[in-house]
């Protein structure tokens, strides 16, 4: 395995925006998550929780609900008035739609699908016709017809009206006439919407109920608090053989430490997010068929996609935070140690550069040049690329003007090796070529996407000597071009799952590619075929504990001296395969703790293992290699984060 | 607790053959059993509350807090009680004997009994299975039990043999808290160790739940304790070792099962009911808090704080106006459904060791022994109840495990009962010792004691013995206290400083010290002339006027444990029983020893009615008695084997009627009866008969309605009845209510209970007998209080009615009868009644 000198960078102050809403689509088994900076994400449940899709957030836009409609077409609404549709293919937002109401709270589609109903801050009601390519406004319900609307409705502008210093936060209209209500004084109330009475109050929380949500088949729902308690109620039949039921309260779940502000109920699972930033998939157990690790409880904080570049040359580290990039310098150490010593810093790290962004709109990728003279970052509709001049310790900046009117939006932006050409993916699903030059720029190529699909590009990966590019999107498989010749050279067949991570080994130009299942594939690009390696792996499988790991790999890379290794992370490991040694079967310990040195060389040999693990070092958001001894990793501890979040509600522990 | 039944019954081994005339004294338990052992039973109509009681049932009244019946009849420990549902006056309990028996509760009558075979554990009933109970039987290995069916045959003859056994469920909990019967008998639920299984009657299928009972911190608590079925829902309450109880729901359903949870205890649950309608739980532990949680809900639950011990077990009645929690400290609270307190049925606390050792209150005969934490109870022998506790530490008590509680360790009673000294200590670390003695006066008018002086540190290191000197003849009031420090300090009772000289408070007179020898224990001489402390191995003779030290007596046998002089014609002797097994008595006189003999002896208590000693020894065997006079060598009685247990205590207990043995042997219980008090706190005498059956519960005779709680009801119809008898009986009434209450006048009792040979003759006795028949003067004078006199006149003034007119006519016969008698010893209340008859119209007597 060899040993690294690895700096430890702790500086990279990212706070995840909270959640505000959750939705989750039953027909294609995807939850839809806003935050509060306006990003929607999509997460793939049936691949391993994955977040596959994000729509970068707009200071404008805070979204306030969030909704499925038509089978897999997604609308949010929020504060600034509009009615937005996402195109879940290319990535961007369709259309915009004004309500005229004033803020939007609340949306709902009709059981249907074809209907869109939205509370505004006037207090009026709105119903708008899904149609195929857009919506249009039907009719409007004012505020005394509103009780009329048999669907669920949530608006806390008139419900305030009817409760006494108490704000209903939500709603929940159940087909046999029950309506439920969760409100700020922490009560779960049921009420007849025939007669318009209260049938039922369960007070289960010191603080706000904010949000409700019901299965499909009514029969249990959710509700979250601002204690970031989460309440499982059931509907369960008073004596096993009457037909009478009633609605109880069963489990409570206390995963979050901040107000659950959404919550959203799949057939299978509780999900829930709030202030705390967390996702929390929470499996029912009695709807859980195999108790696999997939009835395991799942808590989602990071993004899975890369927000830190690195310029190996000149150690340099690039962090995306939503309205800025920082460039900072690592520092640096004389001093030598024994292994598993904390060296001291002779020269401390560098904040080399604070650049703020123009515009409401956030970052959605970066990238420092591998040389570190470039930076090209983009937003929603314009991109971004500056030059840097290092005079010894000053730094000047001037950003090249003039960018080509096709390059106004990037889903991922790559520097080649040597710094001389610069990948773009955009979000209509070509691939830009740009061929760098001091202070300026020519563009040399685009690749078109297959015809007949729109699908965005968003992972890249290029070979080390600059011949070969890989590009892969969200479902279809791989694309290898040759960037000599600038066409497409391959396609790596389609997998069940989608990539987490690419990279192209040096000299072998071998692609390796994770997917969300925890697969790795090598890929043999000259070949045009898997790698014996990689058949290997496949027939033996890997690791059960491997396959458990429920964050994906987020990148991958390689040794320059060591070309039988690879180095890929996720969230809470750090793992180097070694192609030359046997893989584990399901008998043999995957976490091996690193080899004792006075054990003796037979047994090392017999327990050693392809891989190699290393969990010192998490929640871990960027591993890579600076040169052969030196790695850098980049951690977020989660301490840091909730130090950063407002203070939770306060409640008396026992005994303190 | 169990073992605690095996000794009643036995008869010990060396009864002499020479007493067939007279009945074989044997070791009885006498009272103070527990009635927290088994959860309380309402009858149908919240009048009664059944408890077990070690061999018997008790039925008290839920209003009056007295036991209206014992019932008696089992021959081991009874383990359990269920109404009969078939019919609501009658009561099932079951035993370790094995035997089922069916009583009518009214009467107190054994209706039958159902021999079973088996030692039974608990007992269930249900209204689905009327012609059969439920018990747990113990199988082969230790600890495994059986939930199983008992079909009771019918059958009109008293003793039935009920054999028709059926197994229902396997490898249970010994306690009954661990099943319940769910909604119409159709299921029952069953918890152990991290399981709970319920049964279905009608499928005759079994469902098993089980909590995750890893080592881990966070399941390693799961345990169930104890479990309630909700009387209308399929609902489930388990309560469990970390506080938490859950309501299982859907529990037919092996996998859509679900439960909640609710938490509120932080130690473990120990008793759960639902109430009769089930819309709320009940629960309880160790916090002394009753909790009533409504609806199920976590946030909606009342409290009944402050109930003073671990509460055991809770039950609830099924009118359900009513609901009662056993306590720890043996002690049962009657609570009304809106959570108050309305009795208490307190017992014989035995929750905690017995530290002050048992001593008799002059005053009220009671037994006073350690209570409640902090408090010193007395405890009525006579009639099995506790009279009332004394808060002698007088601090909150916090109920939590690893807490250092200050412990009442010494109690003695000087001057006649009206003075008691105390004292209390806690000790957390080796050099931290906290102490504290405190002087308490019987207050007459408040019938209690009041704290008098506190003295903090009495001495450096923990008291060892506490003696009065409670002779006559001494002037002052003489506390002695001996301690581990080497010293003994000598209390008297002084003037405070007040100039009125009233306020009286205890000062240290002297101290003494021997060689620095720790002082093991102190006794007064009967006649208080000369105090005798242990050093050790050495008895100093101090006289108790000057305080010199007279002599010492030195026997090299160990340190000396206990001391104690003879009395009355033996009052020359002084015993000392040393740690090496020697009882050593030397003459005072001589100064010399005379005799010693090898007995490893635990208690030795002189009766303070004779020259009897009572000495109890100890050995791997049994504890065995030993009667003796010093004077004597050889012992008046000599019991072995007592009982199988070290015996702690030990007290001559006074009798209110002597006994009249004829036998030498047991001459020594003649005037006094012999109490003890054994490791595992079982309370037991020497009787003839069981002291159970002694006790005559005064209410026994009562009738059941008079027992009934006074309601605004009970005054209208109870008043309205007495009027009614009034107007029947109007002629007769005047005689009837003046006349005298024959009993209590002696010379009737002594003319008629005098054997007629030695009586006079009868016409010497006519006028005696006659004179005793009429009024007394002061019956008179009591019955009428000036307050009465005071409404007759305004009677009087209101320009009378009839109705005043007809008392008037009552006075006036009853007062002409005997004036003459009387008229020299009028009262000022009579004379003034008599002016006012002066003034009254007579003319009408003419007309009678």
């Amino acid at each position: 395995m060899g040993e690294f000198k690895v700096h430890r960078v702790r500086f990279f102050n990212y706070v995840p925006p909270g959640i505000r809403c959750v939705a989750y689509n039953n027909q294609s088994n995807r939850l839809a998550v806003s935050r509060t900076d306006g990003t929607v994400e999509i997460y793939n449940l049936s691949a391993n929780y994955f977040q596959e899709k994000f729509f970068p957030g707009h200071e404008s836009r805070a979204t306030e609900a969030l909704c499925w409609a038509q089978g897999q077409r997604l609308f949010s609404a929020g504060l600034n008035g509009e009615i937005l549709e996402y195109d879940l293919q290319a990535l961007n937002i369709k259309y915009a739609m004004d309500a005229f109401g004033g803020p939007i709270w609340s949306m709902i589609a009709s059981p249907s699908g074809s209907q869109l109903l939205i509370g505004c801050e006037d207090g009026s009601v709105k119903l708008f016709q899904i149609t195929p390519d857009k919506i249009q406004f039907e009719r409007n319900f004012d505020r005394q017809k509103s009780s009329a609307i048999r669907k669920m409705i949530v608006d806390r502008q008139y419900m305030s009206v009817s409760k006494r210093k108490c704000i209903v936060w939500g709603v929940a209209f159940l087909s046999d006439g029950t309506v439920i209500s969760v409100d700020s004084a922490g009560k779960v109330q049921f009420w007849d919407s025939a007669t318009g009475t209260l049938i039922k109050s369960h007070l289960i929380a010191n603080a706000d109920v904010q949000s409700i949500a019901v299965a499909d088949q009514e029969d249990s729902f959710v509700v979250g608090t601002a204690e970031g308690t989460v309440f499982h109620f059931q509907l369960v039949s008073v004596t096993s053989n009457s037909t009478e039921k009633q609605w109880v309260r069963t489990k409570p779940f206390q995963h979050h430490t901040h107000d659950v502000r959404s919550v959203a109920h799949s057939p299978t699972a509780l999900i829930s997010g709030g202030t705390d930033t967390h996702l929390v998939i929470r499996p029912l157990m009695e709807k859980v068929e195999v108790k696999n690790y997939d009835a395991a409880l799942r808590k989602i904080t990071f993004p899975h996609r890369r927000l830190i570049s690195c310029s190996k040359k000149k150690q340099l580290l690039l962090f995306q935070f939503a309205h800025h990039l920082e460039l900072w310098r690592l520092g640096s150490t004389v001093a030598t140690g024994k292994n598993g010593d904390t060296l001291p810093l002779s020269k401390n790290a560098d904040h080399l550069l604070h650049l703020k962004t123009k515009g409401p709109e956030n970052i959605i990728c970066s990238s420092v040049s591998p040389c570190g003279s470039w930076i090209a970052y983009s937003t929603a509709c314009r991109f971004f690329l500056y030059r840097l001049n290092y005079e010894h310790d000053n730094i000047s900046l001037k950003r090249v003007s003039k960018m080509p009117a096709f390059l106004h939006s990037a889903l991922q932006i790559l520097f080649s090796e040597d710094s001389t050409k610069l990948f773009v993916a955009s979000n209509q699903g070509c691939l830009h070529v740009i061929q760098l030059l001091e202070g300026s720029f020519k563009h040399l190529h685009t690749f078109q996407p297959q015809s007949g699909t729109v699908e965005a590009m968003c992972l890249l990966a290029v070979s080390p000597d600059g011949n070969w590019l890989a590009a892969s999107g969200t479902s279809a498989g791989v694309h290898v071009y040759n960037v000599k010749h600038l066409k497409l050279h391959c396609t790596v067949p389609a997998y069940n799952f989608p990539v987490t991570a690419l990279a192209i080994a040096p000299n072998t130009n071998y692609l390796v590619i994770a997917h969300s299942d925890q697969q790795v594939f090598e890929y043999s690009i000259p070949d045009k075929q898997y790698t014996e390696w990689s058949r290997n792996v496949q027939k033996q499988g890997l690791h059960h504990l491997w396959l458990q790991r429920d964050t994906p790999i987020t990148h991958i890379s390689f040794h320059p001296k060591r070309p039988m290794h690879i180095l890929l992370h996720d969230a809470y490991m750090f793992c180097i395969i070694d192609k030359s040694l046997p893989l584990p079967n399901d008998k043999t310990v995957l976490y091996n703790p690193l080899p004792p040195k006075n054990e003796s060389d037979v047994f090392r040999r017999r327990t050693a293992h392809a891989f190699k693990i290393s969990k010192i070092y998490k929640p871990l958001l960027f591993l890579d290699l600076l040169d052969e001894r030196t790695l850098v990793a980049v951690e977020r501890p989660l301490d840091d984060i909730i130090a950063q979040l407002p203070p939770p509600i306060k409640k008396k522990k026992f005994g303190t | 607790m169990t073992g605690a039944g095996g000794v009643a019954s036995s008869d010990p081994s060396g009864v002499c053959a020479k007493m067939e005339e007279e009945e074989s004294i044997r070791v009885v338990h006498c009272g103070g059993s527990e009635l927290n052992f088994r959860r309380a039973v309402f009858s149908a109509d919240s009048k009664y509350i059944f408890c077990v009681s070690g061999d018997f049932v008790k039925v008290y009244s839920t209003t009056t807090e007295e036991c209206v019946h014992i019932l008696q009849g089992h021959t081991d420990l009874v383990t359990g009680i269920q109404l009969n549902p078939s019919n609501h006056l009658q009561l099932y309990s079951c035993s370790f004997d094995g035997t089922v028996k069916l009583w009518d509760y009214l009467d107190g009558i054994l209706i039958k009994t159902f021999l079973v075979g088996p030692k039974l554990y608990a007992l269930f009933t249900h209204h689905s299975a009327e012609d059969s109970v439920f018990v747990t039987i113990n199988k082969e290995e230790p600890d495994v039990f059986q939930l199983v069916s008992v079909k009771l045959p019918k059958s009109p003859s008293q003793e039935i043999e009920a054999k028709e056994l059926s197994s229902i469920l396997d490898y249970i909990n010994q306690s009954p808290k661990c099943i319940a019967f769910g909604r119409k008998g159709e299921y029952v639920a069953v918890v152990r160790d991290f399981y709970l299984s319920v049964y279905f009657f009608k499928k005759k299928t079994t469902s098993r739940f089980t909590l995750s009972s890893s080592k881990n911190k966070k399941h390693a608590r799961n345990g169930f304790t104890c479990v309630a079925c909700h009387p209308e829902e399929d609902c489930i309450a388990s309560g469990h070792m970390d506080g938490k109880i859950r309501l299982w729901r859907n529990f037919d359903d092996d996998k859509k099962y679900t439960y909640t949870c609710l938490h509120w205890h932080h130690d473990m649950v120990m008793d759960l009911a639902f109430s009769v309608t089930g819309s709320s739980l009940l629960s309880g532990g160790r916090e002394c808090v009753l909790v009533e949680w409504r609806e199920a809900g976590e946030k909606n639950k009342e409290f009944l704080p402050r109930l003073g011990a671990t509460i055991e077990h809770i039950s609830v009645s099924p009118a359900g106006d009513l609901l009662c929690t056993s306590h720890s400290d043996n002690k049962i609270m009657v609570i009304h459904r809106n959570l108050e307190t309305s009795a208490v049925i307190q017992g014989l606390v035995k929750d905690r060791s017995i530290l002050t050792g048992l001593t008799i209150d002059p005053k009220t005969k009671a037994l006073v022994l350690n209570g409640k934490p902090g408090h010193l109870q007395f405890y009525s022998l006579q009639s099995d109840k506790q009279l009332y506790n004394l808060d002698i530490v007088q601090q909150e008590y916090i109920n939590d495990s690893g807490l250092f509680q200050i412990e009442l360790t010494k109690a003695a009673f000087g001057c006649f009962g009206n003075w008691l000294a105390t004292v209390e200590q806690r000790q957390e670390k080796e050099s931290e010792l906290e102490m504290q003695m405190k002087l308490w006066k019987y207050n007459k008018k408040t019938q209690g004691f009041v704290l008098n002086t506190k003295i903090n540190m009495p001495h450096d290191d923990h008291i060892t013995a506490l003696c009065f000197c409670n002779a006559e003849r001494c002037e002052t009031l003489t506390l002695v206290t001996a301690s581990k420090d080497g010293h003994f300090k000598v209390w008297i009772l002084t003037d405070d400083s007040d100039i009125y000289k009233k306020a009286v408070g205890w000062t240290c007179d002297f101290v003494g010290s021997y060689h620095k020898y720790q002082a093991t224990d102190c006794c007064f001489s009967e006649d208080g002339s000369l105090l005798a402390v242990s050093f050790e191995e050495i008895v100093t003779i101090w006289d108790s006027e000057t305080w010199e030290l007279k002599c010492t007596f030195c026997q090299r046998a160990g340190e000396i444990r206990r001391l104690c002089f003879g009395r009355l014609t033996c009052s020359k002797y002084l015993l000392g029983a040393t740690e090496n097994g020697i009882l050593c008595c030397w003459n005072l006189l001589s100064c010399a020893l005379e005799w010693s003999a090898k007995l490893s002896v635990r208690v030795m208590e002189p009766d303070p009615q004779s020259e009897n000693i009572a000495a109890v020894s100890w050995s791997s065997e049994g504890s065995d008695l030993f009667v003796f006079k010093p004077s004597e060598p050889r012992p008046l009685y000599i019991q072995k084997n007592v009982c199988r247990e070290e015996v702690q205590w030990g007290v001559f207990v006074p009798r209110d009627v002597p006994e009249s043995f004829t036998s030498e042997a047991y001459q020594w219980l003649n005037r006094s009866q012999f109490y003890f008090l054994t490791k595992s706190q079982s309370l037991l005498t020497f009787s003839t008969k069981s002291p159970e059956e002694k006790l005559t519960p005064t209410s026994k005779q009562l009738l059941a309605e008079e027992s009934l709680p006074t309601t605004p009801f009970y005054f209208i119809l109870g008043k309205h009845r007495q009027q009614e008898d009034q107007k029947l009986s109007e002629t007769s009434e005047s005689e009837l209510v003046q006349l005298p209450v024959t009993e209590n006048i002696p010379a009737i009792a002594e003319l008629l209970h005098t054997p007629a040979h030695v009586l006079p003759s009868a016409a010497f006795l006519c006028s005696m007998f006659v004179n005793s028949l009429l009024l007394s003067n002061e019956t008179k004078s009591a019955e009428e209080t000036p307050d009465d006199v005071d409404m007759e006149e305004e009677k009087e003034s209101e320009d009378s009615d009839e109705e005043s007119n007809f008392t008037e006519h009552v006075q006036i016969t009853s007062n002409t009868d005997f004036r003459e008698d009387i008229i020299h010893q009028l009262s000022k209340s009579e004379e003034k009644e008599l002016r006012r008859f002066r003034k009254v119209d007579y003319s009408w007597i003419a007309a009678l």
